[in-house]
């Protein structure tokens, strides 16, 4: 190494944190960044190992084994209290001497905090203050986008609360149901409702997995707009469970028929892949005469029960509402399907 | 424009008039929402539009409201991390005043979306200097003088601003450096949690 590099006041200003030790490893000067870093007491007379441990490599044992290790990069940190880690970069001079320049590395954070350094502590060189700003730019920003991100969260749930439709089928779902019947229901309308429960559509869903059962519930929610009227409102309630609304019913005929068509079609077999899903349905209707004034409650407790005696009758079946089924013969609300 | 922008105005303008008032300028500039979101992008006719609505509301000229905005920025409670970033700049606010050229790409740095206007220090003699903004939004100039003279109190530098004026989308401020250690000024730790 040449003269000049021995002038302490050059490297105190283009390496403000660096040490020069003695051949025998004692600190005969400190730079002024690393003495901040011990304000109580001078690092100038220390020997260099008895103020940092050396943590990698972890062979090193004397200063013979440091100074071989020139051009290396050390895992320093100090012995005492606040035990920083630094890098450090060691070069040994001709006359014995070592030059020791440290870092914070990774450390920079926790390093400026313990030790309230400012950026003149820093060569203007260095990119620590950079690296600062970017840390403390950036955290400001993801602090910013996570609040937003939780806002949109927020709003995204409030949106799914207020909705009309069920995300899987593309039906209306409960809360468009009981709009509707609200609506119904004060304009004094007829109107029909049907329930329509799935029949072993559990054993799609054991046997063939979730993926089935769900590709089974959309092919049954076309079949079921398709087979009805373009004023009808189809709904999934949750489950296996549907809902038409049919306003306009001219006749008991016009039910049936849809009734029918619906189980018709929804026994033919569906595919997924490789495998046959069979299910079929049964179904039971309500149907409100103009004038009548039912609550929303009464007309699907009672489409409830003429489902059930579909049920009951072997399944597949299409009841219709009648008073002699309330609690009527064989009608048991625990029949599982 | 980006949110940032536009959401600092709008807190400016919360702050010191209040969300009622804010409202009528949000209707005023044709906005149909009232929250600026942050870190959303939103089209550039937005902002102009936003302040020609506060200045109407507030019967303030444009440039005054400008200026308030700039200031509002580095030296309200609560908005710390712009006084602590633009501090990163500079030990001294000559300093910093030497950093402003910077200033767009340290902001890109942070938010790539972020395109703050080019500004450009040029140095006179006897410690006066120019500081030379495109001004896209006519005023932006003004913001930039209520930035630096927040700043100039932060480091505790006593200095005169002054606007020369605008013409062809530039904007120029001229600086005085009348005293550079004049107060004790806001100290500046690095590893201060803001």
């Amino acid at each position: 190494m040449s003269g000049a590099i021995h002038d302490t006041e050059v490297l105190d200003r283009l390496c403000p944190m660096h040490l020069l030790l003695s051949s025998t490893g004692f600190i005969r000067h400190a730079g002024p960044t690393i003495q901040k870093l011990r304000p109580q007491s001078p690092l100038a007379g220390k020997l260099f190992l008895d103020t940092v441990t050396v943590k990698r490599p972890r062979t090193m044992r004397g200063m013979d084994d440091l100074r071989r290790a020139s051009g290396m990069k050390l895992h320093l940190a100090f012995r005492d209290a606040p035990r920083t880690e630094l890098k450090g970069l060691l070069v040994p001079l001709d006359d014995g001497r070592t030059i020791v320049n440290l870092s914070f590395g990774i450390s920079i954070f926790d390093g400026v905090q313990d030790y309230a350094l400012t950026n003149a502590d820093f060569a203007a060189t260095d990119l620590a203050i950079e690296m600062l700003y970017l840390m403390e730019a950036k955290s400001a920003a993801m602090e910013a986008s996570r609040r937003l991100n939780l806002r949109l969260e927020e709003a995204r749930i409030a949106a799914e609360e207020q909705a009309f439709t069920d995300l899987l089928t593309g039906l209306k779902n409960r809360r468009a149901l009981n709009a509707v019947l609200e609506r119904l229901i004060a304009a004094g309308e007829g109107f029909a409702v049907m329930h329509i429960d799935l029949d072993h559509f559990k054993a799609v869903n054991d046997s063939l997995g979730h993926a089935a059962g769900d590709h089974v519930l959309q092919v049954v929610a076309r079949i079921m707009v398709q087979e009805t009227r373009s004023s009808d409102m189809v709904v999934r309630l949750g489950g296996d469970e549907f809902t038409v609304v049919l306003p306009d019913v001219r006749s008991e005929n016009v039910l049936e028929q849809i009734g029918q068509r619906i189980i018709d079609r929804l026994e033919e077999p569906i595919h997924f892949k490789g495998e046959v899903c069979k299910v079929s349905a049964s179904i039971g209707t309500v149907w409100v005469q103009r004038g009548d004034t039912p609550s929303r409650d009464g007309v699907l407790a009672n489409a409830d029960t003429a489902l059930y005696a579909s049920k009951h009758a072997g399944r597949a079946r299409h009841t219709f509402y009648s008073p002699t089924l309330q609690g009527g013969a064989g009608f048991d609300p625990t029949a599982s399907d | 424009m980006h949110g940032l922008i536009n959401r600092s105005i709008q807190n400016y303008f919360c702050a010191n008039y209040g969300h009622a008032l804010w409202s009528a300028v949000a209707t005023r500039a044709g906005l149909g929402f009232t929250e600026f979101e942050a870190m959303l992008t939103y089209p550039d006719h937005v902002t102009p539009a936003v302040l020609d609505a506060v200045c109407t509301v507030l019967e303030r000229p444009r440039a005054e409201v400008m200026e308030d905005v700039g200031t509002f920025l580095v030296a309200q409670p609560g908005y710390a991390a712009v006084r602590r970033l633009l501090r990163f700049g500079g030990v001294s606010f000559r300093d910093f005043l030497q950093s402003l050229d910077e200033l767009p790409d340290r902001t890109r740095l942070a938010l790539s979306e972020l395109r703050l206007p080019r500004i450009e220090l040029c140095e006179e003699p006897d410690g006066q200097y120019l500081l030379v903004c495109e001004a896209p939004l006519v005023g932006y100039g003004y913001l930039m003088m209520g930035v630096l003279r927040a700043m100039a109190d932060d480091y505790g530098a006593l200095v005169a601003l002054e606007h020369c004026g605008r013409s062809e989308g530039i904007e120029t401020l001229k600086i005085i450096l009348i005293e550079a250690d004049f107060s004790e000024g806001r100290s500046f730790e690095l590893g201060a949690r803001a």
